[in-house]
């Protein structure tokens, strides 16, 4: 426990067998292996199908080969590049070696969800980007693959590995809301044997994991093992508790709660308020993903209905945005597009999604913005008019900022409007938690350890970020378990 | 959880279902809402809390068979299980003593009223009670109205009970001979429009209650939207009460349709399983 992890990689990394492994191909070998490719579903096929994921993972032989293209680095530069410090070099060695139940326990130390992270994260930003065969002028090691790869193996195989859980210190914790923040804290947090329960205002415990991210991108059944993971280790869920309302700030230290992370994600959608936005057939990409992967909506045995549109724009071009668009000509639209202000090089989207959206036929709108929406006299949006744009001078973000064109103004058939422009944080817990200190964007103020004006209240999370990703969510839920951890066990 | 400990049937289409629920019960406050889901394949539907009792741990709410989710609801019996429950929902009524307010309920909107005629008489308002319904099988609550209002006015569209007309007419008649500080109502969304027409003429300030289509009923996404004095507003975090003079009633009517030919082949397809 008191290792520190410069400390932990160089004892690891002088194991006998990783040394014989090191040595068994030379770097320069090393380097010349192509990156493997992901292997796929058929653009064509998988367009039609709203449950298959498109990613289908690598296989051994792929991960054995990928795994060796690692130099096993004694200063491993894309650790530092992972918000929750996952041990890289460590994990990818023994899957080249073919312990891949031992890569996944890796995994599960620092990571609460590997499964999810190694389909979702960004690790071109991240890991990836600090590789050093891309120094080398080579492509990165496919380390998202990878640790998906391992992930999964340990799941299919039956035997993964609960991670270890100090003995019960009694202290109880509350943790409000379970998305990817709250469920790494509270990873972290049963660790060190705190007695955790998770609150969730949903009928389902995963947040955005199930609400927004779509099964052909993150089925559910692999959030629900890495949950049952937790459950294992000890923390106890609780769904259908909106604290604030059902379970007040004072129930909860009336209850004996000692700490409380706030991790209570994104709330209200972002709209631009512009005319014609409240005709029926538009609506935020929040609802029309909860209704499709929530509630289940484009199945005729759900009760939730979902408007089926046949010509559809999703404004905006994020992760988010893509979910939306590929999840639309999944359920049958003629045309899906993407409208956005800006240019290509601009989305915030992963690379990864624009390629899959392109690939699957999703036209791509940019440099384009909408100004209105017409409908019919029943209110059923049917066009929109969109605005050409060009980039200009940067603007504070550091891009070039979209200025519309004067007069070229387009009118484009349209019967489905999905709004994913952002999330504004949900004002929920502010308004009922008093003495919270909040941004003037209505994100919780918190100091370097993500504690807030309240000393027993930790917050990250979408509800600090005001709009984040998965992994950055979860980096936070390990920083703030690690801190609060530290106060606790100062006043014990 | 959320066993149904106790029902009656107010009218052919509308039930009190009583819902073990201590929590929500401990919470709420009168305005307050729940979300309720019946079966895995269940929808999301919001319902005002009627009544509350903390030390039995039950809330109660009035529903209305008006589709398939509402009617797979009214068809629960005493033992079954909601699948879920959610709440306390939305903002509290802002209940304070104004002087005399007229409270002004229609349909299945009169069960959320009983709280707010409970709380506005408590707090030393003189409460006046305007019920509407089509007929005397459907004026439900009266007995319970009677209670706290220091009158109740109820009127049917056939004169089978009360006054013969709509609940305008009975609003205005109050308006009428005497001064009136404040109008809540609560029903369906054309009946406060026509509410809010007609105590706008008057300049009362009057408050509704809204009842729009939500999912999540949290803020998360969207579907509740109206406008409100010209600025877009969640029903489910903003509201559900509104300065019913600000409210575009309109709009609101509108996208209450959004799902009509969905619901429309839903309740066809029930009919068919029921025939």
């Amino acid at each position: 426990m008191t290792m520190t992890t410069k400390e932990l990689i160089k004892q690891r990394r002088a194991e006998p067998w990783r040394v014989e492994l090191r040595k068994k191909i030379k770097n320069k070998d090393r380097g010349a292996i192509e990156r493997v490719k992901m292997n796929e579903l058929d653009p064509v096929y998988r367009a039609t199908t709203r449950l298959e994921e498109v990613n289908q993972g690598l296989t051994e032989e792929q991960a054995v080969l990928e795994a060796s293209r690692c130099l096993d680095c004694a200063n491993p530069t894309c650790m530092e590049g992972c918000p929750v410090s996952i041990n890289i070099p460590s994990f990818i060695k023994n899957i080249e070696r073919g312990e891949f139940l031992e890569a996944a326990k890796i995994l599960k130390e620092t990571s609460a969800l590997p499964a999810v992270c190694g389909r979702v994260c960004p690790q071109e930003k991240q890991c990836e980007k600090n590789c050093i065969q891309i120094k080398m002028g080579n492509k990165a090691v496919a380390i998202g693959y990878l640790e998906r790869f391992a992930a999964d193996y340990a799941r299919e195989s039956g035997k993964m590995s609960v991670p270890e859980v100090a003995p019960a210190n009694g202290l109880k914790i509350a943790v409000v809301g379970s998305g990817p923040c709250g469920l790494s804290f509270a990873g972290d947090m049963v660790k060190r044997g705190y007695d955790v329960t998770v609150f969730e205002a949903l009928h389902e415990i995963g947040g955005v994991l199930k609400y927004g991210i779509p099964e052909f991108r993150l089925p559910n059944h692999v959030v629900d093992v890495e949950i049952d993971g937790l459950r294992a280790m000890g923390v106890k869920f609780m769904k259908n508790i909106i604290i604030g309302k059902t379970i007040s700030y004072e129930d909860l230290h009336e209850d004996g709660f000692k700490g409380i992370f706030v991790s209570s994600g994104a709330g209200l959608p972002r709209f631009m308020d512009i005319p014609g936005e409240n005709l029926i057939g538009v609506m935020s990409s929040n609802e029309y993903l909860t209704r499709v992967n929530l509630m289940d909506a484009a199945n005729p045995e759900s009760d939730t209905p979902v408007l089926i549109g046949k010509q559809v724009a999703v404004i905006g071009a994020g992760n988010t945005s893509m979910d939306s668009v590929r999840t639309a000509k999944r359920l049958g639209a003629e045309r899906a597009m993407i409208i956005y202000r800006r240019s290509e090089n601009e989305m915030p989207a992963r690379q990864e999604e624009v390629k899959h959206a392109k690939e699957e036929g999703i036209e791509f709108l940019t440099l384009h913005n909408p100004i209105e929406y017409l409908g019919d006299e029943k209110g059923h949006l049917k066009q929109m008019r969109l605005q050409e744009m060009r980039l200009g001078e940067p603007d504070d973000s550091g891009r070039r900022r979209p200025e519309p064109i004067e007069g070229a103004i387009k009118t484009v058939d349209v019967d489905e409007v999905i709004v994913s422009i952002g999330v504004c944080p949900n004002p929920l817990i502010p308004n009922t938690f008093k003495g919270l200190v909040m941004s003037r964007r209505g994100t919780i103020v918190v100091n370097e350890n993500l504690q807030s004006a309240l000393p027993d209240v930790f917050a990250g999370g979408d509800i600090v970020r005001g709009g984040a990703t998965v992994i950055l969510a979860m980096g936070d839920g390990r920083k703030a378990a690690a801190a609060m951890d530290e106060k606790l066990q100062k006043q014990l | 959880m959320y066993e149904i400990v106790a029902k009656e049937h107010f009218s052919a289409n509308v039930v009190k279902l009583e819902v073990k629920a201590p929590l929500i019960a401990r919470s709420r406050k009168p305005g307050h809402f729940v979300i309720v889901r019946v079966g895995e394949k269940g929808e999301r539907i919001p319902l005002t809390i009627a009544e509350s009792d903390s030390k039995r741990g039950v809330i109660t709410l009035v529903v209305q068979a008006t589709g398939h989710s509402s009617r797979q609801l009214c068809n629960l019996e005493v033992g079954d299980t909601l699948t879920d429950l959610v709440g306390p929902l939305g903002q509290a009524t802002n209940i304070k003593k104004v002087g005399t307010v007229v409270c002004a309920g229609g349909g299945v909107g009169v069960a959320p009223l009983l709280p707010i005629v409970e709380g506005m008489h408590k707090a030393g308002n003189r409460v006046i009670v305007v019920l509407a319904a089509r007929n005397k099988e459907l004026v439900i609550l009266e007995k319970q109205m009677r209670s706290f209002a220091d009158e109740v006015i109820v009127m049917t569209d056939d004169g089978s009970s009360g006054n013969k007309g709509l609940v305008t007419k009975g609003i205005e008649d109050v308006i009428k001979r005497e001064k009136v500080d404040l109008c809540v109502t609560v029903g369906p969304a054309i009946m406060m429009k026509f509410v809010a027409l007609l105590t706008k003429k008057y300049a009362i300030p009057t408050v509704a209650s809204l009842n729009t289509i939500m999912v999540d009923g949290t803020g998360m996404c969207g579907a509740c939207r109206i406008t409100v004095g010209g600025k877009t507003k969640f029903v489910c975090v903003d509201g559900p009460e509104f300065d019913a003079h600000q409210v575009d009633f309109d709009e609101m009517l509108m996208r209450l349709g959004a799902y009509k030919e969905i619901e429309k082949e839903q309740n066809d397809h029930d009919n068919e399983r029921i025939n």
